[in-house]
């Protein structure tokens, strides 16, 4: 449905985006995750028509979108601050883009009431948006958002400014929407957990960059860079060199010791390498690295420990802080 | 141990030492008040109270005053009516112009248009008169050249020196409404299917209509009182209620009429001011202020941005520029010699200010005027301060007291000057041959303004700062001295240019109160345009000129003194 193809774009002279290219498909909740300044945001922004690339092209459905402006394109765009109409009362807000379209009274009224009732809002038309709650605003941007029947949906950070528990519930609703919908969506965030929670697909920038792109399981089994890997917070990374070995059997040592790899990649003698320890599946063959105990935080049926090099496993049984324990971890070779 | 205790022990022998000078804190409120409010009942209620004396008088309300009086207010909303139109149709443009966007001299060009405010009311009056008046650069070259005749009307010169004046209110609100307009509403309206011009009637003009009301009805205000530019560039003939105040006062000796106009003035602009609170402090929208402004990206951004920054630059400097232009240039006919017009370069009208001639429309040498200005102005400065102080000091902590004083103090603000003087007149007449009554008249005018200074500095001084102080072994007095004086110093001296520059300024009181003998520089500047020939014209432009740069000084030292919590009129 969309497809970008090789995208740049420069900010003051520096290069915000490099050859981004990717495609959403049909139905599809594709989430850009990234930290702030990662590039996300312009590149959802560019989506919306809202600025232009310097090079490369937006498709969708394989039509150019270079001379579509935002107006005509048909993305409903929600923004982590809502971006009510203050002046507008919340049917009047939902019913916004209906008028922009000259549809006919009769099915503004008709498409603004199901598009509130979609988000739970019913009850809610002539409520003054500013006298909403931060939840009840966001509802209201989605419900107007979903109105115009949009043909793809960008979220730019949309959950940002809730609290957590208000963040879970409206996510969990957001993806039944979605799902029941079938609006392809692209929804933008820095949290790792949101991303997982809604996407079908994930794709993680840094720099300007595509550094992976996949499920959500396969991209956290397989982080496949160090940036990935601490970014979602999969183990701990750190430093080894080659000692010996072939393809598929790989001795490397390290400051926890020296372990046996079995990676798919080519290594010569000698060679630096970044290593994961992450917490091993229960069928996984685990290597053991003994340290201090520095931290123990309870969640909900299991223990997560964390170590003074800053390891960390999940345990059934906790052991005490201070003290020296050995650890079974699961060790990967990154590069 | 017995060194600490030691310390407690002076600590309470100084607590004792100042419970004796401390007093109730209601004795020291009264104590701050008495003279302001004194001061307040003597020259500006009582003489309201005279005013509204008279108007009920059988006098006031006559056949033959009511149908002038009926033509007077007609006309004042007629004229500030069409002004007010202009001004938005100049200030609106303008405002997008600086809200959206980046270019260079932009904070030039800003501080430009904002100058005229700031400039005495003569000032500007005179400078438009050097333009396109009668005796104007423009219409002296054109009959020099023998080129087709452009002469504007009165009435068009005075909609233009409002436009002047209040262009800038229109770019400070509706500018600061629109810059503070969350980008992202406009893009969602686009998203949602609005647009470029749906985007603006849709979602950007109602968010700013509150400001645009705002700035309309506060420009409004400032043309229905406007005195000095319609009487010197008008003349009698454009009987505002201000200049029929001024005529029926001075020339017709009809007081009761002219304080039946002061009256219906007074309700008028008291009217006004309260839709304008009521309208500031109800519609406004929260916004989130972000920045939106980037360079002219397409062509017709490019257009705009250009053709704008031209029109302003031309509308604000010319005028500005004009003046002292046309006070160190000759283009008059000779003396006996009508169809010879002679021009250069002069400093004559620079130097006629300092000759005392017979015959001539003073008594003194008219650079005397700028003597008693400045006489003037410096005792201003002190009675105001003087006044101003311990009022704003009982404001910056306000008990319920303050809040009933409050917008007393703030009347004389919403009167116009002309009243005040008729005040002053009505009340004060067999005093009318002392010069002392001007500092009185022009404090009042000057006082809100000081006190509106003052009262955010001395309330910006955290209590915890002075007791961190004395807990560090600080006096009272020396609290005074190290920590009040300091932070106050700024605020008092923007105070006292404030009030230099009221002072200097004045014309509208001072024209009914000033005597003959002791002229001010606005007064000298209207006898000046007032009187035929070029010599007098001339040295109306150097005074005027004169009169530009002290005030352009002091704004530019209130600038540069302004404390940035000092709060906008």
């Amino acid at each position: 449905m969309l497809e970008l193809h090789h995208i740049f774009k420069t900010y003051e002279g520096k290069p915000l985006l490099t050859d981004i290219s990717f495609t959403v498909n049909a139905g599809e909740t594709l989430c850009l995750l990234g930290a702030s300044g990662s590039g996300k945001s312009t590149l959802l922004r560019m989506i919306a028509g809202l600025e232009t690339p310097d090079s490369g092209s937006i498709l969708f459905n394989g039509m150019d979108l270079a001379s579509t402006p935002p107006h005509l394109r048909d993305f409903g765009l929600v923004f982590q601050d809502y971006s009510l109409f203050p002046h507008l009362n919340v049917n009047e807000n939902v019913a916004f883009g209906l008028k922009m379209r000259r549809l006919p009274p009769q099915e503004i009224t008709e498409r603004a009431a199901r598009s509130l009732k979609l988000v739970n809002l019913q009850g809610f038309e002539r409520r003054r948006v500013t006298d909403l709650s931060g939840g009840e605003q966001q509802r209201v941007a989605l419900a107007r958002a979903l109105a115009i029947r949009p043909r793809l949906l960008l979220f730019d950070e949309p959950l940002g400014a809730l609290d957590k528990k208000l963040k879970d519930g409206l996510l969990e609703e957001l993806r039944t929407i979605l799902h029941r919908t079938q609006i392809p969506a692209i929804y933008v965030t820095h949290d790792q957990e949101e991303a997982f929670a809604i996407a079908d697909r994930i794709l993680i920038l840094h720099e300007g960059h595509i550094l992976r792109k996949g499920t959500p399981a396969e991209v956290w089994a397989n982080p496949q860079s160090v940036y990935a890997a601490e970014f979602l917070g999969v183990g701990k990374v750190f430093d080894g060199v080659v000692m010996d070995g072939q393809n598929g059997n790989w001795k490397v040592s390290s400051e926890f010791g020296i372990f046996a790899l079995d990676c798919g990649h080519e290594h010569s003698r000698g060679e630096k390498v970044h290593l994961l320890a992450r917490p091993p599946k229960v069928q996984d063959e685990a290597n053991v690295i003994s340290s201090m105990v520095t931290d123990v935080i309870f969640q909900h049926d299991r223990y997560k420990v964390t170590f003074d090099n800053g390891l960390f496993v999940y345990l059934d049984e906790p052991p005490k802080i201070g003290e020296q324990f050995a650890a079974r971890v699961r060790v990967e070779c990154l590069s | 141990m017995p060194h600490a205790l030691n310390h407690r022990d002076t600590e309470t022998q100084r607590k004792n030492r100042f419970s004796v000078l401390s007093v109730s804190p209601w004795l020291k409120r009264i104590a701050l008040w008495v003279l302001p409010l004194a001061f307040l009942a003597v020259f500006f209620f009582f003489p309201l109270s005279r005013i509204l004396a008279f108007t009920l008088s059988p006098e006031a309300i006559t056949a033959k005053n009511l149908p002038i009086t009926a033509s007077a207010l007609l006309f004042t909303f007629y004229q500030a009516f069409l002004s007010t139109l202009l001004t938005l149709l100049l200030g609106f443009p303008s405002a997008v112009l600086f809200a959206r966007f980046d270019f260079r001299g932009k904070s030039l060009l800003r501080a430009l248009t904002a100058v005229p405010f700031m400039l005495p009311t003569v000032v500007v009056a005179a400078a438009f008169n050097s333009l396109l008046g009668q005796r104007g650069l423009l219409n002296t070259l054109i009959t020099n050249y023998q080129l087709p005749t452009f002469t504007p009307s009165p009435f068009t010169l005075i909609l233009l020196a409002h436009v002047f004046y209040n262009t800038t209110i229109v770019i400070r609100i509706a500018g600061t409404a629109l810059s503070s307009l969350d980008p992202q509403l406009e893009q969602t309206a686009r998203s949602l299917g609005a647009d470029s011009l749906r985007v603006w009637t849709n979602v950007t003009l109602p968010l700013l209509r509150p400001s645009l009301l705002a700035a309309s009805l506060l420009v409004f205000l400032f043309d229905f009182t406007s005195f000095g530019v319609i009487l010197l560039l008008g003349g009698s003939q454009f009987a505002t209620l201000e200049v029929e105040i001024y005529l029926q006062a001075v020339k017709f000796l009809n007081l009761p009429l002219a304080a039946l106009l002061s009256t219906l003035q007074l309700l008028c602009t008291l009217i006004f001011s309260t839709l304008y609170s009521y309208l500031v402090t109800r519609n406004s929208y929260p916004l989130a202020p972000r920045s939106t402004q980037h360079p002219p990206r397409t062509f017709q951004q490019k257009l705009f941005v250009s053709t704008f920054c031209l029109l302003l630059s031309a509308f604000f400097l010319a005028p500005l520029a004009s003046l002292p232009a046309r006070s160190l240039f000759r283009l008059e006919a000779d003396r006996g010699q009508r169809a010879q017009i002679q021009y250069g370069f002069t400093a004559d009208y620079y130097t006629e200010l300092f000759i005392n001639r017979r015959g001539s429309i003073f008594y003194v040498p008219p650079i005397r005027a700028a003597f008693n200005s400045l006489a003037y102005a410096s005792a201003t400065v002190i009675l105001s301060l003087l006044l101003g102080f311990p009022a704003a000091f009982a404001l910056a902590k306000p008990t319920r007291l303050e809040k009933i004083l409050d917008p007393l103090i703030m009347l004389p603000l919403g009167s116009s000057a002309v009243m005040l003087g008729l005040g002053f007149i009505i009340t004060y007449g067999k005093w009318l041959t002392s010069p002392l009554l001007v500092p009185f008249a022009h404090t009042l005018v000057a006082l809100p303004f000081v006190i509106r200074t003052l009262q955010p500095a001395i309330a910006s001084i955290p209590d915890h700062l002075r007791q961190a102080a004395s807990s560090l072994g600080a006096s009272p007095l020396e609290v005074w001295k190290h920590i009040d004086l300091p932070i106050l110093r700024r605020a008092a001296l923007t105070a006292a240019t404030f009030s230099f520059t009221v002072s200097l300024g004045e014309f509208g009181a001072t024209l009914l109160i000033a005597r003959p003998e002791y002229p001010t520089i606005p007064v000298a500047i209207e006898r000046f345009l007032s009187q035929p020939g070029g010599l007098n014209y001339g040295q109306a432009m150097a005074m005027a000129t004169l009169l530009m740069l002290i005030t352009t000084a002091s704004i530019l030292l209130i600038e540069k003194f302004r404390p940035p919590s000092a709060g906008d009129f």
